[in-house]
């Protein structure tokens, strides 16, 4: 199975917003939202992207079965990792890069159990978190896309993975979209 | 870095090296802690790990200590210290004596949690904590009790939000950079090393509190300390788990009823 997973921090909700909005219909291939969340809130996450998309939304409960449209959310507080089998699996070690859950953390584990079944996205973000976890991706024969540091609100995060590795594909979220589409086939 | 696929070798290597069975870990996690274990210690493939292990039995407690995790905080998730004291302690009390089982203790932030409570709520008198971790060296933290000062003020607001009368500092010794906790608040805690994965029914406890450890458990380990603990516990007796651990896939889930189904407080029925 294929699947999408996309990370983000300050400056990526409403992105996350639009890619779901633009996303093709009979679109089912599962997605991954790994976003910077305060813990000890409660948040309504979940619900407003659910508005905005024709898949299931849910946060990713440990030892899930990965489903097709389905798209999951990393859990506040947690770091979410994927098995072999495609499973989820939930982590409540050190945070890495001041974050959890941490994009570099899923990537990573992400690009073991998925090899070149994975596609990354990386967006907007005032640190450099996602930027190891991407190139991982990338050698590991996956698909990496970053969001074009010229429109991203926060250029951190996006400068810091194309700085590690050049062979990302840079895109505005419009070609992103376009991009996630065409993968899903 | 090593992979998913060369995992089965090392888990084997262990079993038969040391005993210690890390076939139930789950596998994406138990991944992950191996490859830290690796950047740390400069080991760059699975023969340097191999090397590392068979020929370094002190390496390998260094191994045993990353892998299991060791991270916590006080009063982790305020939400559940709060219902734990709203819900469970009034029930406690009505007991001449409390045994309570915190297991997977790392080093000790949650079992002083616990502690500082009951202190609180007068019922540390009579009772009497067992913590308990896999690991020696968490278990040497735990008895020291020596917290850095920089994360106090989170400490400090989670104490507050989860009802905290006083003030956190009243229970530790500090100098400009740590943090002792007061001898007083030790000496009704037991802490001794115990493996969830091997060993059996550790004391007859009214409370167990196992939180965000069998999330490193595949299903069937899940499973089966969960029986560990449902064998531990008296009837009425309460288990507490972590915010994204839960009895509902289960063996035991019908033997208790739901006290908190938002903080993961269960109550043994039969």
């Amino acid at each position: 199975m294929r699947m999408i997973v996309i990370g983000g921090s300050a400056g990526s909700f409403d992105l996350i917003l639009s890619i779901l909005k633009g996303l093709d219909r009979e679109m089912n291939t599962p997605i991954v939202i790994i976003l910077h969340r305060l813990k000890n809130t409660k948040t309504i996450l979940e619900d407003y992207l659910q508005r905005q998309s024709h898949y299931v939304v849910k946060e990713a409960e440990d030892k899930e079965f990965v489903k097709a449209g389905h798209i999951y959310t990393a859990p506040s507080d947690y770091h979410l990792l994927l098995d072999e089998n495609l499973r989820f699996s939930l982590d409540a070690s050190e945070e890495v890069n001041y974050s959890r859950p941490s994009i570099d953390v899923s990537f990573e584990s992400f690009s073991f159990a998925l090899k070149e079944n994975c596609c990354g996205i990386l967006l907007s973000g005032a640190n450099q978190d996602g930027a190891i976890g991407l190139k991982m991706i990338a050698e590991n024969g996956g698909e990496t896309i970053v969001q074009d540091a010229n429109e991203a609100e926060f250029a951190t995060m996006p400068e810091a993975a194309m700085a590690i590795y050049k062979e990302h594909t840079v895109c505005a979220l419009n070609n992103i979209i376009k991009k996630m589409n065409s993968y899903a086939k | 870095m090593i992979e998913f696929s060369e995992l089965e070798e090392i888990i084997v290597l262990i079993q038969k090296q040391y005993g210690y069975d890390f076939s139930g870990y789950s596998r994406a996690s138990f991944l992950r802690r191996i490859n830290r274990f690796m950047e740390i210690s400069d080991m760059k493939t699975v023969v340097h790990l191999k090397n590392g292990l068979v020929n370094d039995p002190d390496n390998f407690n260094v191994f045993v200590n990353e892998i299991v995790v060791n991270v916590s905080e006080f009063f982790r998730d305020p939400d559940f210290f709060k219902s734990l004291v709203d819900n469970v302690f009034p029930y406690l009390a009505s007991y001449p004596k409390i045994n309570i089982w915190s297991a997977g203790c790392s080093f000790g932030e949650e079992t002083y949690s616990l502690a500082i409570l009951l202190k609180e709520m007068d019922l540390m008198g009579k009772s009497r904590i067992y913590a308990t971790d896999i690991s020696a060296n968490a278990l040497d933290k735990s008895k020291k009790g020596i917290f850095p000062n920089k994360d106090f003020k989170e400490y400090s607001n989670n104490y507050f939000s989860c009802g905290g009368k006083k003030s956190l500092n009243q229970y530790f010794v500090s100098d400009g950079h740590k943090s002792i906790i007061n001898s007083e608040l030790k000496k009704d805690i037991l802490f001794s090393r115990h493996n969830l994965v091997t060993d059996g029914v550790f004391k007859e406890c009214q409370l167990i509190l196992c939180r965000n450890v069998l999330i490193y458990f595949n299903e069937e380990l899940q499973n089966k300390v969960l029986e560990l603990f449902y064998d531990s516990l008296p009837v009425h007796g309460f288990l507490a788990l972590g915010n994204k651990e839960t009895l509902r896939f289960s063996s035991v889930h019908d033997k208790f009823k739901i006290i908190d189904s938002k903080e993961k407080i269960y109550q043994k029925i039969k």
